[in-house]
């Protein structure tokens, strides 16, 4: 419910509150949707991280399901915003893709990293050592989100409007509300997600369990090899 | 470290009894500066080029080995028996790292020396001293990831594929910083030393990958 409200609330005041940008127009518009899904991926790749080193202190498999759907999710949201980052840039700058803005270079790489996390999923048959390998590589790779952005930004200049910084940025106080107030959004719907992913795939647990009780071992067909912890 | 120092002097004598690895890892990077020579047309190149070529065909190189790291262990069970020796696991890291690195720097002792002869517009010598640093510090990176990387992948299906899709996007940073570090140094007219700043960043890279390989290789070699 909180995570409907902050959307809706966010998306009014984009739309109607927000002043227009004054040389790049209604366009800008696209940044309070950009901006938060980036920073949301990227915090949900190192909570990913930080989730699966609970895993290899405890050894509860719950842990590795955990981070799994929270870099699942970080992945889907990176791609949205990479993709609304595509049209902006595009819109604003006159090209799709600009190579000597840090942030975006990064942004790419941090993303191109963690697409492989699935697929090593998917060659590790042994569940136990799957959860374990991937765990092994969820914090390697959150370790490697802020190491990559410095080395980054070093070999490159600034392009890319900073919004967040140490001094507040340089934004007019009602598009910082605005920004700010998506950014609660969507984090909302982050966590939101997660959660309901994370019951949906621990009730399908349940239930093949369950039935197995029930029908016997042979009433349940065998799952298919997957990427998801089992 | 006496048990580090057994793994790493078996994985040199199998190397210098087989000859598998480094033979494939210098032909491989005297191939590459050719296909870069026809591929980019000029005769010589320097500055931030060279320096790209230079460091890219090494990154290559060294997937080589990476790939290779641990197949001995993974295939002739070498794995079940260090996990029965009395011995802290930290130290087949140690040696695998070790090992890494000398291929690296063998590699480079005579792939360096080519690229200058082949490839490179300007003279070689008196960005050297600089340039050995900064290779030092990008080889360090490399086998630390390597060795990381290469013990994650040897136990998946797919591992050749696995290995270079990890190691690669992980390995960028240190890329970075060593393409341009070098670049200067390979410049006509260019200067002796690289910039602090990467050498800071390459250095930064290596102590955290360190670390992380130290404290998450233990759950690398469970069984």
């Amino acid at each position: 419910m909180a995570t409907i409200a902050t959307i809706t609330a966010a998306l009014v005041l984009v739309f109607f509150y927000a002043p227009l940008d004054s040389d790049q127009g209604f366009v800008q518009k696209i940044f309070y949707i950009h901006v938060p899904l980036a920073i949301v991926s990227l915090c949900g790749f190192v909570f990913g991280g930080l989730l699966a080193i609970g895993h290899l202190r405890t050894g509860d498999r719950s842990w590795d399901m955990r981070s799994y759907v929270a870099i699942h999710m970080s992945l889907i949201f990176g791609i949205a915003a990479l993709v609304a980052g595509l049209i902006w840039a595009k819109a604003s700058w006159g090209h799709w893709w600009v190579w000597d803005d840090p942030t975006l270079v990064s942004f790419l790489i941090v993303l191109l990293l963690f697409a492989t996390y699935q697929p090593l999923r998917f060659s590790i048959e042994d569940p136990e050592r799957q959860a374990r390998y991937a765990s092994a590589f969820a914090i390697v790779a959150a370790a490697f989100v802020p190491l990559n952005f410095i080395a980054v930004r070093l070999a490159q200049g600034f392009v890319h409007p900073r919004v967040l910084t140490l001094t507040g940025g340089n934004l007019p106080g009602s598009m910082r509300l605005t920004f700010l107030v998506s950014l609660a959004g969507i984090a909302l719907l982050f966590a939101a997600l997660w959660k309901y992913e994370l019951a949906a795939k621990n009730a399908r647990i349940q239930l093949r369990r369950l039935r197995r009780e029930l029908l016997g071992e042979d009433a349940v067909r065998p799952l298919r090899r997957s990427a998801a912890p089992s | 470290m006496r048990a580090a120092g057994a793994v790493l002097r078996k994985d040199l004598l199998l190397e210098l009894r087989t000859l598998e690895t480094l033979p494939a890892m210098i032909l491989f990077s005297i191939t590459t500066f050719v296909i870069f020579h026809f591929a980019l047309g000029p005769g010589t190149i320097a500055g931030q080029l060279a320096a790209g070529v230079l460091v890219a065909t090494l990154l290559f190189a060294a997937m080589l080995a990476i790939n290779r790291l641990f197949v001995a262990e993974r295939e002739q069970g070498g794995f079940e028996a260090f996990l029965l020796a009395p011995v802290d696991r930290s130290s087949l890291l140690l040696a695998k790292v070790a090992a890494l690195f000398a291929f690296l720097v063998v590699l480079e002792v005579i792939a360096v020396p080519a690229f200058a002869i082949l490839l490179l517009a300007p003279s070689i010598g008196p960005g050297l001293g600089g340039l050995v640093v900064l290779l030092a510090l990008v080889d360090v990176a490399l086998a630390v990831i390597g060795t990381l990387v290469s013990a994650i992948a040897v136990q998946t299906r797919a591992r050749d594929l696995i290995g270079p899709i990890i190691g690669l996007p992980l390995l960028i940073p240190a890329l970075i910083a060593a393409a341009r570090g070098a670049a200067p140094l390979l410049a006509t007219h260019g200067h002796r030393f690289p910039s602090g700043r990467w050498l800071a960043i390459l250095a930064l890279y290596d102590v955290v990958f360190a670390l992380l390989s130290y404290a998450l290789f233990d759950f690398l070699l469970e069984d």
